[in-house]
């Protein structure tokens, strides 16, 4: 019984204790910026990695030769500083900076720079084994990366490819240092070495990834002394880590907490429309949907307004085309969103003679950029069965759902949920509503949409590096799509994020990205 | 006893045999394929069709499980895709904080489940009694994520006590007492079921040896009350009580999987449950079977402790 007794008094001594050691967390010692994230990160290695959760990360360790400008999707310069496109539009010849070295203390070249590129696009390469590289298909126009000397780098391509300079804007067009996956091989998403305004510390398993402000960067000096990324996989936790004051920023704030940060002068909340849609994809091949009118008549049938209100609670906005407001330059701002009208909707149902067949709704889980699919979807089949349609939903797991979706909806389904995140206005449109992208040719047009016209629109504007002309040929895609309703045209997702209002120089992008490279504490 | 060890230690690869049997195989039902997982949006069939195929995915379910078999007796364990890194260095980092925090539980739930069993037995139908009675059922009846919640609410958010969630502190941290802040809500959290179930067990074993007729001698001896209910009555008791400290062990590990995710512990529960959500197979596998393993051993040490109180029990 003694014993007990002692035992029981050394333990609450301990935590007596341990009260009393907490009352000043955050003490003296380097000024830090701590990052809720939302899952932990799958590698430093911005090659092989997808996720935007990871690319928060990236952007802040490592440069490309190109990047977003501030506030837009407009390219700008970074480890090149200026670039000159042949007339055919094949031969890139970027200029690169001379006074860089990666964290590791290497140069940053043209060699660099080749490296990187072999390594995700040669077979041969000796380091193409430390992939799998899901997005190299970026870059899959350019056919030999040479060095004309040692600042000065062709990415010659097969054949011209407008995209390019957008595709080297995204994370994965990040540079890697070569010396350093030549040292770990496979195990360099866990040593990642850039030429960022931060260098890597160190990756506690599911804990923290830690940074600190890189003394030698070539750009202006980082703002805070250090950063650390948690992953805080709970949104509930993470909101109330963010109110305990165990963060200075998080992202993707649940759309029922919004108004606490906002009714506190402590916080403040951000937002920012990007490049992401939302949409359904209607099958064109067999059903109800080879008819136009049909197509119309959903676009008319949903209440796209109450969703974006009610299921998302605000968190996106409503969407009219193929490729969304964000792309500023190429948006089509002639276009308004098919309106909730579903006495429209029931007349072309009539016209279409649709006569009760069963229309099967693919509806996910969960996934990325999926927002709410399963309330999403049960709303939508409600809007549906208001106008006289018979829409019964399948669901499935994410994967499981991509595993059915991708090879074609032909024999499966009627319509399907759908987003996409991007970083041109051509990707989606060219990824998935050409004819040469059905499914058989290992595109992503799932619901095999074709117009000839979409077609040459298209490889028009792929070809034309001049970006006025580009931009005009996608506003008329957009027209056309429009019209021809192969989606149904959804939401525009709005990122969100929440900083302690002491936290200078934040801004969301438009790209999604995390640049914390200039931001400060009062 | 040596040999009753070894013989429980043999007795083990078939139980692991088991398990891994059946790790692999509802992993195989789960819904969702790696090869696309690992894609992920932009994948073309045709390459997650080369991607199943460098995997080894499309190789019949009972090769691939001999495969997988033959790596782990090896000490291979495969790579995780989800985190890019061996699935063995994942489960050994997190081994430590899972045991931590199972452990302090346990040991929480022990001390405070006996003496509240205890003190219960000795006062019967007394205002003790009850109360120990109340506060042990809505101690089982609640569930515990919830109340990690309610504890994080309270003690966190309201009154600033301790951390919300995480294991060291974001900046300096990894001291023992920072370590110990950190531990004191998801343990606690996790041993109030244990607890309630100890205490219970405690009072009436305790109340069924206090009728004992060695009990009525001990005291017509003239031994003072507390050697009785301490060396005689408890002694005896505790042979019952260890192997359901056993089992408790293992609904301790288990219990962690979600208060590990509720306080964002960097156990193997919360490793498991990201390993489902994303597909990563080998390493719900990996951390299935040595979390398995170590509830075997357990098991065992608990066996061995009862028959070390009481030899008499059979082996």
């Amino acid at each position: 019984m003694k014993k007990l007794v002692m035992v029981l008094l050394v333990l609450s001594v301990g935590v007596t204790m341990a009260f009393a050691s907490g009352a000043g967390e955050q003490a003296a010692g380097p000024e830090t910026l701590v990052v809720g994230q939302i899952a932990e990160p799958k590698s430093l290695d911005p090659h092989t990695v997808t996720a935007v959760n990871d690319f928060r990360i990236l952007v802040n360790i490592y440069d490309g030769l190109v990047r977003f400008q501030d506030g837009s999707l407009g390219i700008e310069p970074s480890l090149a500083t200026d670039w000159e496109i042949s007339d055919d539009g094949t031969v890139y010849t970027f200029h690169l900076r001379e006074d860089v070295t990666f964290h590791d203390g290497t140069p940053f070249n043209a060699e660099a720079v080749k490296f990187n590129f072999d390594r995700m696009l040669n077979e041969d390469h000796p380091y193409y084994n430390t992939g799998p590289f899901p997005l190299s298909f970026y870059f899959s126009a350019i056919q030999e990366t040479r060095v004309v000397d040692e600042y000065t780098v062709q990415l010659v391509l097969g054949e011209p490819f407008a995209p390019l300079m957008s595709n080297l804007a995204y994370p994965t067009g990040l540079i890697v240092s070569p010396s350093a996956v030549r040292e770990y091989g496979e195990d360099y998403g866990r040593h990642p070495v850039g030429t960022g305004p931060y260098q890597f510390v160190e990756w506690e398993s599911n804990t923290q990834v830690t940074v600190e402000a890189n003394p030698d960067y070539w750009g202006p000096a980082a703002g805070v002394d250090q950063i650390v990324f948690r992953p805080i996989t709970d949104s509930n936790t993470r909101v109330t880590e963010m109110l305990s004051g165990g963060l200075d920023l998080m992202v993707e704030v649940p759309p029922d907490s919004v108004q606490v940060f906002e009714q506190r002068d402590e916080f403040t909340v951000y937002e920012q429309a990007g490049p992401h849609l939302w949409f359904l994809i209607l099958n064109m091949r067999e059903g109800p949907f080879t008819s136009k009118a049909m197509r119309q008549a959903v676009n008319y049938a949903i209440d796209k307004e109450g969703l974006v209100e009610n299921v998302l609670q605000g968190t996106a906005t409503v969407a009219d085309s193929p490729i969304p407001p964000a792309f500023d330059w190429a948006y089509n701002e002639d276009l308004d969103p098919y309106p909730y009208d579903p006495a429209r909707a029931e007349e072309l149902i009539q016209e279409a003679g649709y006569n009760g067949e069963e229309i099967v709704f693919y509806v996910t889980e969960g996934g990325s950029g999926m927002l709410d699919p399963v309330p999403m979807g049960t709303a939508i089949q409600a809007d549906l069965e208001a106008v006289g349609l018979n829409v019964s939903i399948e669901t499935y797991e994410w994967n499981t759902f991509l595993g059915r979706v991708n090879p074609g909806l032909e024999g499966k389904a009627d319509m399907a949920e759908m987003a996409w995140m991007t970083n041109d206005p051509d990707t989606l449109p060219f990824l998935a509503l050409r004819t040469e992208a059905w499914p058989e040719n290992g595109g992503f047009n799932s619901g095999y949409y074709s117009n000839p016209e979409v077609d040459r629109l298209l490889a028009q504007a792929r070809t034309s590096s001049d970006r006025s002309e580009r931009a005009d040929l996608y506003r008329q895609v957009q027209e056309i799509v429009y019209d021809d309703a192969p989606w149904v045209f959804v939401a525009n997702w709005q990122q969100n994020a929440v900083a302690v209002s002491d936290l200078k120089n934040f801004r969301l992008q438009p790209s999604f990205l995390l640049q914390l490279g200039q931001v400060s504490f009062d | 006893m040596h040999r009753y060890i070894i013989k429980r230690l043999i007795l083990m690869i078939p139980v692991l045999l088991g398990i891994s049997i059946i790790v692999f195989f509802i992993m195989a039902l789960i819904p969702g394929d790696a090869a696309q997982a690992i894609l992920g949006s932009f994948a073309t069939p045709e390459n997650v069709a080369r991607l199943r195929a460098e995997l080894g995915l499309d190789k019949p379910l009972v090769q691939r499980y001999f495969i997988w078999l033959g790596n782990i007796v090896q000490g291979d364990f495969g790579r995780s895709y989800s985190l890019d890194r061996p699935v063995i260095d994942e489960v050994l980092d997190r081994l430590g904080p899972t045991m931590l925090l199972a452990g302090t539980s346990l040991i929480l739930a022990s001390i405070l489940g006996m003496f509240a069993g205890i003190v219960a037995a000795i006062k019967q139908f007394g205002w003790q009694d009850a109360a120990f009675t109340f506060v042990v059922l809505i101690g089982i009846s609640t569930p515990s994520f919830w109340l990690g919640l309610m504890f994080v609410l309270l003690f966190s958010l309201q009154l600033g006590w301790f951390p919300v969630s995480g294991m060291t502190a974001v900046v300096g941290g990894g001291g023992f007492l920072d370590v110990v802040r950190h531990l004191v809500l998801p343990s606690v959290t996790l041993a109030v079921v244990a607890t309630g179930v100890i205490a219970r067990l405690t009072r009436s074993t305790m109340l069924e040896v206090l009728r004992r007729d060695f009990v009525r001698s001990a005291r017509a001896k003239g031994l003072p009350e507390r050697t009785v209910i301490m060396k005689h009555a408890f002694r005896n008791a505790l042979v019952n009580i260890i192997p359901v400290l056993g089992i408790q062990a293992g609904f301790v590990i288990g219990g962690a999987v979600y208060i590990e995710t509720v306080f964002q512990w960097p156990g193997i529960g919360r490793m498991l449950v990201n390993a489902i959500l994303t597909r990563d197979v080998l390493l719900v596998q990996g951390g299935v079977v040595v979390v398995a393993a170590i509830y075997v051993v357990i098991n065992l040490m608990a066996d061995v402790l009862q028959h070390v109180l009481d030899p008499r029990i059979s082996v």
